[in-house]
């Protein structure tokens, strides 16, 4: 199947438009959700809560021994919760550092979560089939309900993102002062959480428990180094996420069926590593050029300011001198002197430069602090 | 020295500490403080390192909880005076990659007025502009927090403090690490805070500065050692008292 076929069947058949639309909506809420999870250095968060919710998956699934994807997913936020608030727990509680709290919970309730799953599986249970997915995800056994159930969740995620908003940034930057205004930090902080816990559930079932917290911080990543701002930022990361959905469903179905959770996964990783690539601001081939810049610009006036200590030992600062005396200087090159004279710094004849006032100006005010600090 | 006579005799307590104790675990690091601070004084809170002083503060705002004592506002309990107490924290306590502008920050000191949910608006952002003007970094206002020098990062902080408008301000090592040139302007903002009968609170380490920048002082180590007018009690035997035998600083050159 080609890309123009593809793009047919998405507005034809129901199972990939059904696909394509959870998987953008759940790239955007990931990617919202995401910006905050990574703001607050809680990045790991992710990883922890999306392992940790395997035990609630088995479990709900040997209580009730049927596979109804709603019920798994109850019991995978059930457990999600579980191991985020004893995470938390674990870091005011006792002297260990918040990254080994996160390896501790994930680690475990992952292990647990394993011994049960092969556990269902060696039972004569023919319901048990597939459970597994939840692994890894499959994104092809999204039905029509399940999409509704995001577009549910995305819809009130919004609503309390966009009513919480200002509560939210302040908490994310300065968590004491905010408490000192008279907020109840522990409610923010427990909305911001269940949400993400939210939005990781949402997701097992496509992208799946050791892909996911991936969703949460690609998206995010890559959007903080195109903007200073956090609404610009939440945006751009919701757009990335939509995006890495829907092209990485395009990519798996039109090449022979590949797994789309990690299809997704590596849309996600490339708009990061574009974003930290080629970002104006912050992406390190703009950094490199206006590194070189610097350096020429400094030769420069290196240049200038050598010709400068010269020209001020005469009466006449335009006197001309020859060239030659410039060329044991490191930063004098053809093309340096060339541009001074460009500049009208100098101006050169047969063999001989002369310094022009505006370039004795300029040279006598280089790199004085007083006139670059406006305080 | 500031010679001026500073109008405490009013009387009125501003803030007034009960037999607090804070511990982070089996030893305490604040111990049966009781502290009165009058109105309108500049006072300096001093100590060595791991005193408990931005503990002391940090109980009196709430955000840590005391295993026991009491903090009173003008004589009512701190939870119902919030508005009239700012809070600088330390500089070093933030992100200051946040993606958020120097503008931004300084309206933050807008939402306790504004309470849940509420935008700031108009009114908000002429109050952090004016703020900026008197910090003098209304020029940076669209900076990205990470771009601004150490000392213009404290000046934003001080600028969100003074938007709240408070009566009582509490600082949290304000000089740390900022040039002589920051240090002179937030000093004289916060004199200009005492002028305007407001009381201000400053961890401070500078000893030599004590007497030359405020007028009130509280000695400091787990337990309190004195408090009052710097001209009556900063002297070699409390100065001594807090510090140990081995301090060699001479308050007089």
């Amino acid at each position: 199947m080609d890309v123009t076929e593809y793009i047919k069947l998405v507005f034809t058949d129901y199972t990939l438009r059904t696909i394509t639309l959870g998987t953008a909506i759940l790239g955007a809420v990931c990617g919202m959700l995401g910006s905050f999870a990574v703001l607050r250095k809680q990045s790991l968060l992710g990883d922890a809560i999306s392992h940790a919710a395997l035990p609630g998956i088995t479990i709900a699934f040997l209580i009730t021994g049927a596979k109804d994807s709603n019920i798994l997913l109850l019991g995978a936020l059930l457990s999600g919760l579980v191991g985020t608030f004893w995470i938390r727990g674990i870091i005011s509680k006792t002297h260990l550092k918040s990254d080994t709290a996160l390896g501790l919970i994930l680690s475990l309730f992952f292990g647990f979560g394993m011994l049960l799953l092969t556990f269902i599986q060696k039972q004569p249970n023919a319901n048990q089939a597939g459970l597994d997915k939840y692994l890894f995800g499959q994104a092809a056994t999204l039905v029509e309900s399940d999409v509704w159930l995001m577009a549910i969740v995305t819809s009130i995620c919004l609503f309390v993102l966009l009513l919480f908003w200002k509560e939210f940034k302040i908490l994310l930057f300065d968590a004491d002062y905010t408490k000192t205004l008279g907020f109840n930090t522990k409610f923010i902080d427990i909305l911001i959480t269940t949400f993400i816990v939210l939005a990781i559930v949402l997701g097992l079932q496509t992208v799946g428990v050791v892909l996911m917290s991936a969703m949460l911080l690609a998206p995010a990543a890559a959007a903080r180094q195109w903007t200073n701002r956090l609404g610009t930022m939440v945006i751009i990361a919701a757009l990335f996420g939509a995006f890495s959905g829907v092209f990485g469903t395009a990519i798996s179905a039109s090449q022979n069926n590949l797994s789309t959770g990690p299809v997704i996964v590596i849309v996600a990783g490339f708009f990061v590593l574009i974003s930290f690539i080629f970002s104006p601001s912050r992406g390190l081939l703009f950094k490199q050029i206006r590194f070189i810049k610097n350096r020429r610009d400094l030769q420069l006036h290196k240049t200038l300011s050598f010709m400068y200590h010269i020209a001020e030992t005469h009466e006449d600062i335009t006197h001309p001198h020859t060239i030659k005396i410039l060329n044991n200087f490191q930063g004098y090159t053809k093309g340096t002197l060339q541009k001074l004279a460009d500049k009208h710094y100098v101006t050169l004849s047969d063999g001989n430069w002369s310094l022009t006032e505006e370039g004795f100006k300029t040279a006598s005010n280089l790199y004085n602090q007083q006139n670059d600090n406006n305080e | 020295m500031d010679k001026k006579k500073i109008p405490v005799s009013a009387g009125r307590i501003a803030v007034k500490v009960d037999d607090l104790t804070v511990a982070y675990n089996y030893k305490p690091v604040l111990w049966d403080i009781d502290l009165e601070i009058p109105e309108g004084v500049l006072m300096a809170i001093v100590g060595p390192n791991g005193a408990g002083k931005s503990t002391l503060i940090k109980s009196i705002l709430g955000i840590l909880k005391p295993i026991a004592g009491s903090v009173s506002i003008y004589n009512q309990p701190y939870e119902k005076q919030r508005s009239l107490v700012a809070y600088v924290p330390q500089k070093g306590s933030v992100d200051w990659d946040f993606p958020t502008t120097a503008l931004d920050v300084v309206m933050m000191g807008t939402y306790g007025s504004l309470g849940w949910i509420k935008r700031p608006g108009q009114k908000e952002k002429k109050a952090a502009l004016e703020a900026l003007e008197k910090v003098g970094m209304l020029p940076f206002k669209g900076r990205q927090i990470s771009q601004l020098s150490g000392g213009q990062q404290q000046r934003i902080f001080l600028a969100r403090a003074l938007v709240q408008n408070a009566s009582i301000y509490f600082m949290d090592e304000p000089f740390q690490g900022v040039d002589a040139t920051t240090e002179i302007a937030i000093i004289n903002i916060l004199k200009e805070l005492r002028k305007a009968g407001k009381t201000v609170i400053v961890v401070h380490h500078d000893l030599q500065t004590v007497p030359e920048y405020f007028d009130w002082v509280t000695f400091l180590n787990v337990k309190k050692i004195a408090t009052g007018p710097v001209k009556d009690i900063f002297n070699d035997d409390n100065l001594t008292k807090t510090y140990g035998i081995n301090y060699k600083v001479s308050i007089q050159e």
